[in-house]
């Protein structure tokens, strides 16, 4: 285990502690953000150069961005009266805490048995390019008609009604 | 390089604990903003999970977690436009993001 991997890991991390334990959503936000970038720099980490990069397209170029509008548009910047945890706040802690520890005795326990693949793999961007077009071509089109229903249901859904009953 | 001290278990248990965080603040907060947030992170900690299991498994070259980790990346910007488009439509008829506050399905 190399410090650039405990270094990145602390950063998302603790990028993601802060996104949820923060009060102000703005700041919340812009935990997130560093949370994905951290995690966008795992990837790259991990070889695996195209995954790191749409990361960082898609997550701090697209969502961070989106999830900052939301905020904005719908005055989320100003501090509720009754606190930011709901009521039942313990029963979401200790179903996380028992999902942490089940995963984590998982991986503790299997990772033994996994082998390992130390040498680092030779996979270019071609290569990707050529698997998208080539056997994934289904699953291409399908996400590219996803994402254009998403996109217009998504206009449609925030779309300002002028007119019918409130 | 076996146990705790493998490269893959550190990746596997940096995925756990940032999936646990996001159920947490999916759990836990109010604001219905901050639970997308919750559901982002993971969405995130399952890419790390296939991104680090394609560099260490068997076969690489294969590209299975590779192109499932793009494939989930497209479809999470899909389901984070349509959560936030929702999220502002309910803020413009009930006036609140607070989902304790969002308790009937008739706007």
């Amino acid at each position: 285990m190399s410090p650039i991997f405990y270094i990145l890991a602390a950063l998302t991390i603790g990028g993601g502690l802060a996104a949820v334990l923060l009060k102000h959503l703005v700041h919340c936000a812009l935990a997130v953000t560093v949370a994905f970038a951290g995690l966008a720099l795992l990837f790259l980490q991990l070889d695996a150069q195209f995954a790191g990069f749409a990361q960082i397209l898609v997550y701090i170029g697209a969502v961070a961005i989106l999830i900052v509008f939301a905020i904005l548009l719908t005055r989320g910047s100003e501090l509720p009266k009754g606190g930011v945890f709901s009521p039942t706040w313990l029963v979401g802690l200790v179903i996380a805490a028992g999902v942490f520890a089940v995963l984590g005795w998982a991986v503790i326990q299997s990772v033994r048995t996994v082998p390992q693949q130390i040498t680092v793999p030779t996979v270019t961007v071609k290569d990707i390019g050529n698997a998208l077009v080539g056997r994934y071509v289904l699953p291409l089109e399908i996400v590219a008609l996803l994402l254009t229903a998403a996109t217009i249901g998504a206009v449609i859904v925030a779309m300002h009604q002028k007119e019918g009953p409130r | 390089m076996t146990g705790f001290a493998s490269p893959l278990a550190g990746y596997l248990l940096v995925a756990a604990l940032l999936f646990a965080i996001g159920l947490a603040g999916a759990l836990t907060r109010r604001n219905a903003i901050l639970v997308l947030i919750g559901i982002e992170l993971m969405l995130n900690a399952a890419n790390l999970n296939l991104i680090a299991f394609w560099r260490f498994g068997p076969h690489p070259e294969a590209l299975t977690g590779m192109m499932f980790a793009i494939f989930s990346i497209a479809v999470a910007a899909a389901e984070a436009a349509v959560g936030l488009g929702l999220v502002i439509s309910i803020y413009r008829h009930t006036s609140t993001t607070e989902l304790d506050k969002i308790n009937r399905l008739k706007g």
